[in-house]
């Protein structure tokens, strides 16, 4: 294994509570040693990358991703979409299980984990919570763990059945693993595509209710109620109404473990951007009323919101360039997530530096029960983005290193240039030199 | 700004919160496409209304040189009879050659996309094309994909703007003497009630969006299922009146629509009920509306939204929106062919 010096550059860890000059000395894919400038001893000869002037921080985990592998490597392999995480700052990226096959086996989860599929950032498998993600025969949860899954969920395909849920709750709890939904009761949302609103009824398109996404995350948290001695850890992916925050928000005064997770999509758009039937802004959950947008924000900044996931999810060209009730749900998010969190989170609503990072690493590190990942304490593993927290720069979606290009993002000004992203102590992106 | 995570009421935080923009919209690409009435300007209807009547007057072998040989495809991937007969019928008369591709007897049923269908069409000559598609919003993106010229002959749930220009048409020769200069205030003190399955009617979009712009107030008017509460939010001029009794009671004017059957999607509506509250009958008609026009889009099921002796009757102005529809047609083609002819295609 190599020896990196990053030298020079401010280093800021949240969960450590550093924030200052330091140089950051890696060694055999670990944190070695964490030194004030020029005072690293060990460093002689390891290679160095200057980070004067540049942020050094806990490389990010995005704990929601679709890597497409295995069966739809024409819109991302576990390859390309890796390539685009490191481009992003991620170290670590939690795949979901809604793959051809589903990953509901230890087989589908060691194939996503071998060498071969040529990952250049570490890929953690949530496992489907049941068979072929069809809601009701519950999976072997300890085999899928010691697999490698981190975490249970039939993302996409909501848990609807209320015995299963409450099942999978308790299973994953006796194993020690987190249980994900996708909050949407898909009863309610038949034809659907975008938000129920004005809007939706102005463009002649069906529409998800708020209640379709707010009533699953309460019943789940009742469920969790039920389950108390059993210390489930109900986490809800991807929240996207103001009415299932401010259940997330109950929950956690009734010292519920109930955490969630914001995309940036859905604390910086609304449904108005679906403008003219802009598929590269369908997803689901969809982009819903500017209120709810708000209270994501809100959530984000009063810290009701424990992590911010991309819910990346590739899809080929031609299969977004149709009509956009046709169209697959989805949009990129690695490459765009830190870049739009440093412009608006941060640098637009004042939400510190630390805090931020702390969505994107730490705190979604402690949600997967990572070990020595989202910090960057002395033995931890050497996982690390540096960036130029105020460059500013365009993001170009045919400049990405994603498969697809299905993204609202295109053009969109960003801030923080990641210059180097270090997976266990190897530089799995480099930016090009200006 | 610093909030720490233990205190956080969010009662207490209250801060301004400046979002992204939203970008405006690039559509139409085309200055000749008519994709949404709300894209025409109180000038472009008085001038789409002025050529109607123009081109309808006109000598059919002088007409027929305006557009002499140039192609114009009709894109058709839903049954239509008035719709795709009178823009044919329109473009033919202006001079142009048409050809009619329809979703059952093209390679639509083998798998090929609005988009390759669009640059096939383009390829093959066609300058224009005049879409009807089973999804809202068709028109648009076969407009951004082959920046023609595109008109829409109807999308989904959402609009059929040639309707709302053909029923306007209707609605001016009776209210307004037939004017076809149109201000803001062409139709101020004029309600014109819309009538039962709003939600899925593409035709009440467009007429929402078209007559508050000149000045009317538009009632709709059904059962929540087909007209769902929200509707009352969408735009300025338009409100919810489940009585049909009042709401007929305040129209100059009132437009009769089909149940969508084929758009229902597992709704289930009582028939019975629906024709007790809501059909328009000869009785109802004399005795809270005994002068106002009675606008239908077809196709007309009699017996249930309406009664033959209504459709048949001297209020019935069913077949003039018909026969309006091939004056406003030519008006809408022309626009198409002639905007690119002066200023090209804007991309």
């Amino acid at each position: 294994m190599t020896a990196l010096l990053i030298r020079g550059g401010h280093m800021i860890d949240p969960a450590a509570g550093v924030d200052g000059l330091k140089d950051l000395f890696l060694k055999d894919g670990r944190v070695a040693e964490i030194a004030s400038p020029g005072k690293c001893k060990a460093a002689n000869g390891a290679e160095v990358l200057d980070a004067t002037g540049l942020t050094v921080a806990p490389g990010l985990i995005d704990m929601h991703v679709h890597l497409r592998e295995p069966g739809q490597g024409y819109k991302e392999t576990i390859a390309t979409g890796t390539a685009a995480a490191a481009a992003g700052g991620f170290t670590a990226v939690a795949a979901m299980p809604n793959t051809a096959p589903v990953n509901d086996s230890s087989e589908v989860t060691r194939w996503m984990l071998s060498p071969e599929r040529g990952a250049v950032v570490r890929v953690f498998p949530i496992a489907a919570a049941t068979r072929g993600m069809k809601g009701e025969t519950i999976n072997d949860f300890a085999a899928l763990k010691s697999a490698g899954a981190v975490a249970i969920s039939d993302d996409g395909k909501p848990i609807l059945k209320d015995s299963v849920m409450r099942e999978t709750l308790a299973s994953a709890a006796r194993v020690g693993l987190s249980v994900i939904q996708h909050a949407e009761d898909t009863r309610m949302t038949v034809g659907a595509s975008m938000n129920a609103g004005p809007k939706a009824f102005m463009l002649g398109l069906r529409g998800l209710s708020d209640e379709s996404e707010s009533s699953i995350v309460e019943r789940d948290i009742r469920l969790v109620t039920e389950l108390r001695d059993a210390r489930s850890h109900l986490h809800v992916a991807h929240v996207s109404t103001a009415a299932a925050i401010a259940a997330v928000r109950q929950a956690r005064r009734n010292g519920l473990r109930v955490t969630c997770e914001v995309t940036p999509h859905h604390f910086l758009l609304t449904e108005e951007h679906v403008g003219m039937y802009n598929t590269n802004a369908k997803m689901c959950p969809p982009l819903r009323s500017a209120a709810d947008r708000d209270a994501m924000i809100e959530a984000i900044l009063d810290g009701v919101v424990d992590a911010i996931a991309t819910d990346h999810a590739p899809h080929a060209i031609h299969e977004k360039e149709v009509e956009f009730e046709r169209a697959p749900n989805g949009i990129l998010g690695l490459e765009t997530a830190l870049g739009l969190s440093l412009r608006w989170l941060h640098k637009e609503w004042k939400l510190p530096l630390g805090r931020v990072l702390g969505l994107l690493s730490a705190q979604p590190a402690a949600l997967l029960g990572m070990k020595g990942r989202g910090t960057l304490t002395v033995g931890s593993f050497a996982d690390v983005v540096v960036f130029d927290p105020k460059a500013e720069w365009i993001y170009r979606a045919d400049a990405g290193l994603s498969k697809s290009r299905n993204t609202p993002f295109d053009g969109w000004t960003m801030q923080g240039k990641v210059h180097w992203t270090v997976s266990e102590g190897r530089v799995a992106y480099a930016a090009a030199k200006a | 700004m610093l909030r720490c995570r233990t205190c956080m009421n969010p009662a207490t935080v209250r801060r301004t919160i400046h979002p992204p923009p939203v970008p405006a919209s690039p559509f139409p690409y085309n200055p000749g496409s008519l994709l949404s009435i709300e894209d025409l300007s109180l000038e472009a209807l008085s001038h789409i209304l002025t050529r109607a009547t123009l081109l309808e007057k006109m000598d059919p072998l002088e007409r027929a040189r305006i557009l002499a040989k140039r192609r114009i495809a009709l894109l058709f991937y839903e049954s239509s009879t008035r719709t795709r007969t009178s823009f044919e019928l329109a473009a033919k008369g202006l001079g142009a050659d048409t050809t009619l591709v329809s979703s059952l007897s093209s390679s639509i049923e083998k798998g090929e996309t609005l988009k390759d269908t669009g640059l096939t069409l383009r390829a093959l000559g066609a300058e224009a094309i005049i879409l009807r598609h089973a999804s809202s919003g068709g028109p648009w993106l076969l407009e951004a994909e082959t920046r023609l010229p595109v008109l829409n002959a109807g999308d989904g749930m959402h609009e059929h703007p040639t309707q709302a220009l053909l029923d306007l048409r209707t609605l001016l020769t009776h209210l307004c003497a037939g004017t076809e200069t149109v201000t803001a205030q062409t139709l101020a003190g004029v309600t014109v009630t819309i009538v039962g399955d709003i939600l899925h009617s593409r035709v009440a979009r467009s007429n929402m969006l078209l007559l508050p712009k000149l000045g009317a107030r538009v009632i709709l008017c059904g059962p929540r299922e087909l007209l769902p509460e929200i509707t009352s939010q969408v735009g300025p001029g338009i409100a919810v009146e489940r009585d049909f009794e009042a709401a007929l009671a305040q129209s100059q004017a009132v437009m009769m629509l089909r149940i969508q059957a084929e758009r229902l999607a597992g709704l289930q509506v009582d028939l019975d009920e629906y024709k007790t509250r809501y059909q328009l009958t000869s009785q109802r008609l004399a005795r809270l509306a005994p002068r106002v026009p009675v606008l239908h889009p077809g196709p007309i099921i009699r017996g249930l939204e309406i009664t033959a002796e209504v459709a048949d009757g001297p209020q019935s102005v069913i077949l003039e929106q018909v026969k309006n529809g091939v004056a406003i047609r030519m008006a809408v083609v022309e626009r198409a062919m002639l905007a690119n002819r002066q200023e090209g295609g804007r991309a």
